[in-house]
């Protein structure tokens, strides 16, 4: 327990963690279903059409703002939730987590937003 | 334990953590034996340890009936009560007891919690008028809705064991930790409280709710059922809170 008689200073935490849970939110309720609907069924052609995940109808999705914002939310969040569990898991693990950590794991995520942001902005509406 | 095993039980073995700093320089274990009865405490165990066979075991007690929280220890492994925890529980045995963990070692199973103590002081844990109120003003009200609001937070009986059970607590001894952070929501929860703003610093250091992983140990451990890891829950959502707010009014910003 830290001494001292100015009050601690403030802590950032709170962005990181307020994406981390926005991201877990999304990952609980999206994140299994996602896997099972692109990983098994459509390639698979169970319950789903094979044609479900052609290239013109992702396109078409990834053209109109509303699927332009949910495929933005869901690559973003999910990275920041990824970022947030590994750091935390290193620290868990015995790691002294420093700038270096830090920038890696947040660097990760503010990465994968902005590719996923430019790439989905380049694909127009 | 099955029942003829029990029944057959006659004398148990204690290992203890013992630290005699003028002695040893490092904590060594050493073995007792003591007569077992059904209704024999691991308290009681050492009590007889200490008046029958060595008046130089240390250990702190006061009340045996689970109220003052001062016989705290790990007892085989969990951070536990010596006074609520039954020597039938535990057959059959050796019972290894150790001082609370992630805390200094003062003497055998006695710890150094000053650090807590500063800590107590830090969170002010006691209700702050908003205003000057005199006593003909009468008793405060609180509906029960209210009352149900910080009422099971104010049963912490400052024994440490969520302490001992916090794995962030042990990586970071900086980490204002379990018991005091649900004893800091406990008045920020009072309807009649008015100095959240004068704990809120403590709450958005990253020594006070940010060094939590939501692990929930400290809760199961809790011998008077406080639940401080959702206190701490609830005040990652207020320090989140107040973190916007500061940073949208970061001078009019209320209280």
């Amino acid at each position: 327990m830290s001494s001292g008689t100015s009050p601690p200073a403030r802590s950032h935490a709170p962005i990181f963690w307020l994406l981390f849970g926005a991201g877990g939110m999304l990952s609980a309720l999206f994140g299994p279903a996602l896997v099972f609907i692109t990983g098994i069924a459509a390639p698979l052609g169970i319950v789903i059409p094979h044609d479900l995940l052609s290239y013109p109808r992702v396109l078409a999705l990834s053209q109109h703002w509303a699927g332009k914002s949910l495929l933005f939310v869901i690559v973003a969040l999910f990275a920041w939730h990824a970022a947030h569990r590994l750091l935390h898991s290193l620290h868990d693990l015995g790691l002294r987590i420093g700038p270096a950590t830090r920038l890696l794991c947040y660097g990760s995520a503010s990465l994968l937003t902005l590719v996923s942001a430019a790439g989905l902005l380049a694909l127009g509406f | 334990m099955p029942e003829p095993a029990r029944a057959a039980a006659r004398s148990i073995t204690l290992e203890v953590l013992r630290y005699r700093p003028e002695i040893e320089a490092a904590p060594v274990w050493q073995s007792y034996v003591v007569p077992f009865s059904e209704d024999l405490s691991v308290l009681q165990a050492l009590q007889h340890v200490k008046d029958e066979l060595d008046g130089s075991l240390s250990f702190r007690w006061s009340c045996r009936m689970a109220i003052c929280g001062s016989c705290g220890m790990m007892i085989d492994g969990r951070p536990r009560l010596a006074c609520q925890t039954f020597l039938r529980e535990l057959l059959p045995g050796p019972v290894r007891l150790e001082a609370l963990a992630h805390w200094p070692i003062q003497r055998d199973l006695v710890i150094d919690a000053s650090g807590f103590i500063a800590g107590l002081e830090r969170i002010k844990p006691y209700l702050i008028p908003r205003q000057p109120r005199p006593l003909a003003a009468g008793e405060y009200r609180q509906s029960p809705h209210e009352l149900e609001l910080f009422e099971p937070y104010s049963a912490c009986i400052n024994c440490l064991l969520c302490y001992a059970a916090c794995p962030q607590f042990g990586l970071d001894p900086g980490f204002t930790g379990p018991g005091l952070l649900a004893l800091l929501h406990r008045y920020n929860a009072d309807s009649r409280d008015g100095g959240r703003a004068q704990r809120m610093a403590a709450v958005n250091a990253e020594h006070g709710v940010w060094s939590c992983t939501a692990v929930g140990y400290c809760s199961e451990v809790c011998p008077k059922a406080v639940d401080p890891a959702h206190a701490v829950n609830q005040n990652k959502v207020n320090s989140a809170i107040d973190y916007l707010r500061h940073l949208l009014a970061p001078r009019g910003a209320p209280p």
